[in-house]
């Protein structure tokens, strides 16, 4: 067992985790953050996307060991108290989430895409990007128009 | 702005999904939450001759390991089919034993064979590793077509040559004498994919139990809670009925596979009782491959005669439906009564014969997936439709408009009778948002880029809003399906939907409070639906075959009736006017023609005060109603595809997907273009992507998203959607349904496209870019050599 300590969502945590032990698991099981899901065990469905250190990376993917003295943000430290963040506001907005399962893991990895591309995304570009995001509920029209809105919204504001 | 029927209001239940907090099964820890995990077989078949379970129960942590020969001899029941469909001879269907723990034969790489319990997941998962099961391979068979063969490996004694019933529907005779006579005939064989649901949350469960009150509790992904209860209780013998609550919390997706009682609910819920527990099971992906039930998997052959005026005379369809290794709980419906009674379309065919032969193979086993024998029957009519317009020389679009049903109501000869409809009238919308007319100019500026355009259509038809009690129940049903709710009106004036439509995806926590909204004039905040929960909701048939709208809300609507006839009685009582005289509108309760008005929470308050109600009557103000329907409804529309086929690679890109439905009333337009959209893709997938693989021995090769191709956002383009509308004449709320139509309607308009591109109609589901090419390069090479 290896002690850890990291941010997660702005709060100082630390935990015991065995070397095996996922991010996932120690968000999930450790932290009681269960907005995190698990899709799939093959890095391909991106349901357990969050942000260590603003970057968005597959938590099922990283050992818990790796993130220590990052910064972590889940789908629950995404919104600035009761204030949406724009993507979850837009995914509301737009109907961007039938069952949900998904939508913690895409609305991650839409910030970060909308980050990464300074909010001047088109369609071509959403969708090459949610790759490693997979929905089986809403065929990803409104996830990419949920996309597009966030991203127009963030770069007017910015 | 006004928030009932027809409104595009988002959902309420949003909110907790976007900020992590939805509650899904595997987020719920019990109090000394224990974990199982399952020892399944990695043969395809076999006999079992031994387990050792020693060496496991020694490993840390472990606190139980428990194996099918204790199960049955606790009396747990074999797991069954619902509905019982007969051979055309009358010969029951053959069951074979399914038990929830293999005893002596395995019958599908992954059937569960022993339970360990352990106090974590790891510790579980390590014991399990450690189980030595002895096995005797035996030889397997995986297709349906060849497990029928003289010598195929027989799986069940109970049915020989692997046959569990040859089924038929319509007149034979006369559909031959049709087709003899016919003008013109084309015949086609097809073979409709074998899919993988694949929701997006895994299957999980939590049993846990109570010795001093001998009460179990189950938190289950399922779609039907209330109907996991009754089959756990009165076939499966696990605990009575009022000693079960099970619980479906948030569920992340169906799409059919969470209907069914699956083996793992049934061993935990015993695990639970002999470790005296709580026992959590959760599906890691390639498990879900592995044991959710499948979909599809037809081989059939088609023939169609026409008259001289291009007029269809008859339809002949035999069909060979594999069921995998067991029945699986409405596995015999599925290619039978939903898929059968579809083969007319949206034609006016006066002879029908079909025969379906369902077969065990030493696969997972197959059972309804979302659109269940109507994708199947959309596939083989509108691709046999298009290859005929095709062979004889005709457009396709004349030869669907030259024999659609245009009176209503029409009898088809297999059992179903169309209420309502209007085809020409999606044909000619989705034609002109499509651009149907412009498309050569479109594919001579392709092949100037060098690539292949193609079009195609499918007019689709469905029979949905599952189903009139008695009829089911005369075809074989074990089951009604009729749907309840409750309309609770608390004293301040808010307002509880009790339902047995489970939400999972659905937005029926937004659109049944729109109902309210509707009938009284209340915001939906001030409405909370509540379902998923066997003590809370008093029972339910649940959510599939897209019947929660035309069921379910025609449920609510019932009690909304009482409601609203009770509260003015209470109002005209106390405003001392003429019962006949009160309207209810926007939060008011008023008497027509005067300036008499009370609050509607007044009202609601006097009904539970109860000082001063008409003489008689009881005090409160709650409502419960049955709906069973009166006939299935029948939604329909047209789909068009139009691709770009790149020839050198085969690779083929959506350039434009339109579809136009008429799903009767909607509710709530929003939800309904999200559910089409999300049917779109799971039938673009099976058309383009999917494809559920056995090897010859049995082994699942696509158990991973490494290997079996879901579709991703790169793989669709952005829909075109449109609406008409003929209100459903059956229901209270004119309300068809739209939660397969996507996926029922556009495999053959997708196929239909690509085959147009590449100058070559044969090509088989899933139309991957290697078969893409090849199709295309045979047409080619069989041109050149003309």
């Amino acid at each position: 067992m290896t002690t850890i300590n990291m941010t997660v969502n702005g709060k100082a945590v630390s935990g015991e985790v065995e070397d095996r032990t996922l991010l996932v698991e120690f968000i999930r099981e450790g932290l009681r953050l269960t907005g995190t899901h698990v899709g799939c065990d093959t890095s391909q469905c991106g349901a357990c996307v969050v942000h260590v250190d603003g970057k968005a990376i597959k938590s099922c993917t990283m050992l818990a060991v790796q993130a220590d003295g990052t910064n972590v943000v889940t789908i629950e430290g995404l919104a600035n108290g009761a204030d949406l963040h724009p993507v979850q506001a837009a995914f509301k907005e737009n109907h961007g989430l039938q069952c949900g399962f998904c939508t913690p893991g895409m609305i991650m990895s839409a910030a970060d895409m909308i980050e990464r591309y300074d909010g001047k995304l088109d369609e071509a570009t959403i969708r090459a990007e949610l790759e490693g995001n997979i929905c089986r509920c809403t065929g990803y029209h409104n996830i990419v128009k949920s996309i597009q809105a966030a991203a127009d919204e963030m770069s007017k504001s910015a | 702005m006004s928030e009932g029927i027809g409104a595009r209001v988002t959902r309420k239940e949003d909110k907790r999904f976007i900020t992590g907090h939805g509650r899904y099964t595997d987020d719920i820890v019990e109090q000394n939450q224990t974990y199982a995990a399952f020892v399944r077989s990695p043969h395809a078949h076999a006999e079992i001759l031994s387990i050792d379970r020693d060496a496991a129960k020694a490993m840390p942590g472990v606190i139980d390991v428990l194996d099918g020969k204790q199960l049955t001899g606790d009396g747990i029941g074999n797991i069954i089919c619902g509905w019982t469909v007969n051979s055309k001879d009358g010969t029951p269907m053959a069951m074979g034993a399914w038990s929830a723990l293999a005893t002596q034969y395995v019958r599908y790489v992954g059937d569960a064979v022993v339970i360990v319990v352990a106090e974590t997941q790891d510790q579980a998962r390590e014991a399990a590793e450690a189980v030595v099961i002895d096995y005797k391979e035996l030889p397997a068979v995986v297709s349906a077509v060849e497990a029928l063969q003289d010598g195929a490996p027989q799986l069940h004694p109970e049915a020989p040559n692997n046959q569990i019933f040859d089924w038929e529907i319509g007149d034979e005779a006369p559909t031959d004498e049709a087709i003899a006579g016919a003008a013109h005939v084309v015949e086609m064989d097809f073979t409709n994919n074998r899919l993988s649901p694949n929701p997006m949350e895994p299957r999980s469960a939590i049993a846990t139990y109570n010795a001093i009150e001998e009460h179990y509790t189950l938190y289950t992904t399922s779609q039907n809670p209330h109907v996991a209860r009754l089959i756990l209780s009165a076939f499966y013998q696990v605990a009575p009925e009022h000693k079960l609550r099970v619980i479906a919390p948030d569920v992340g997706g169906g799409f059919g596979s969470k209907i069914y009682v699956y083996p793992e609910e049934i061993a935990c819920l015993w695990a639970s009782m002999k470790t005296n527990g709580s026992v959590k099971w959760t599906s890691d992906r390639t498990e879900a491959f592995l044991t959710d039930a499948h979909g599809r998997d037809h081989v059939s052959t088609a023939k169609i005669g026409f008259d001289k005026d291009y007029k269809i005379v008859g339809l002949k369809v035999d069909t060979i439906a594999n069921l995998g290794a067991y029945m699986s709980l409405f596995s015999s419906a599925t290619p039978t009564y939903l898929y059968a009674t579809l083969l007319s379309g949206q034609y006016n065919i006066a002879n029908i014969h079909a025969n379906v032969c369902t077969v065990y193979t030493n696969t997972v086993p197959v059972d309804a997936y979302r659109g269940a024998g109507r994708p199947e029957a959309s596939f083989l009519i509108e691709r046999l439709i298009e290859t005929s317009a095709r062979q004889l020389g005709i457009s396709p679009v004349e030869l669907r408009r030259k024999n659609f049903v245009t009176e209503f109501p029409h009898q088809t000869p297999v059992i179903m009778a169309y209420d309502t409809g209007d085809f020409e009238a999606h044909l000619s919308d989705a034609m002109k948002a499509a651009d149907w007319d412009g498309i050569a100019a479109r594919k001579a500026e392709a092949e100037s880029r060098g690539k292949l355009r193609g079009i195609g259509m499918s007019c689709y038809i469905e029979a949905c809003g599952i189903a009139p009690s008695a009829a089911v129940g005369s075809l074989g049903a074990g089951v009604g399906l009729w749907e309840s709710a409750e309309v609770r009106v608390n004293p301040v004036g808010t307002i509880e939907i009790l339902t047995g439509s489970h939400s999972h995806g659905q937005g029926h926590e937004t659109t049944f409070a729109q109902l309210v909204c509707d009938r009284f004039g209340l915001p939906i905040d001030n409405v909370q639906v509540i379902h998923g929960d066997t003590d809370k909701v008093q029972f339910g048939m649940g959510t599939y075959g897209s019947r929660s709208g035309a069921v379910g809300m025609s449920a609510i609507a019932k009690a909304l009736d009482k409601v609203e006839a009770k509260a003015k009685k209470i109002a005209a009582h106390l405003m001392e006017a003429d019962e006949g005289d009160i309207v209810i509108e926007n939060g008011e309760v008023k008497v027509a023609g005067t300036d008499k008005v009370l609050g509607w929470h007044e009202v609601c308050l006097a009904a539970y005060m109860a000082h001063n109600l008409p003489e008689g009557m009881e005090p409160g103000l709650k409502e419960g109603a049955f709906y069973d329907p009166a006939n299935f409804t029948f939604p329909s529309g047209t789909y068009i595809c139009e691709v770009e086929v790149d020839p050198e690679t085969g690779t083929t890109d959506i350039v434009q997907f339109t579809a136009v439905d008429d799903f009767g009333v909607i509710i709530n337009p929003m939800i309904v273009e999200g559910q089409v959209h999300g049917g779109l893709a799971q039938g673009i997938g099976q058309a383009m992507l999917e494809h559920a693989i056995y090897d010859d021995n049995g082994q699942l090769l696509t158990a991973s998203y490494m290997d079996y191709c879901m579709p991703r956002a790169d793989n669709l383009p952005s829909f075109t959607i449109g609406h008409t509308t003929t209100a459903c004449p059956s229901n209270p709320l004119g309300i068809k349904g739209c939660g397969e139509a996507g996926a029922i309607g556009s495999p053959p308009a997708i196929i239909n496209a690509i085959t147009d591109a590449i100058g070559n109609n044969n090509l088989s589901m899933p139309a991957t870019p290697q078969k893409v090419w090849a199709a295309y390069n045979a047409a080619s090479t069989k041109q050149a050599a003309e």
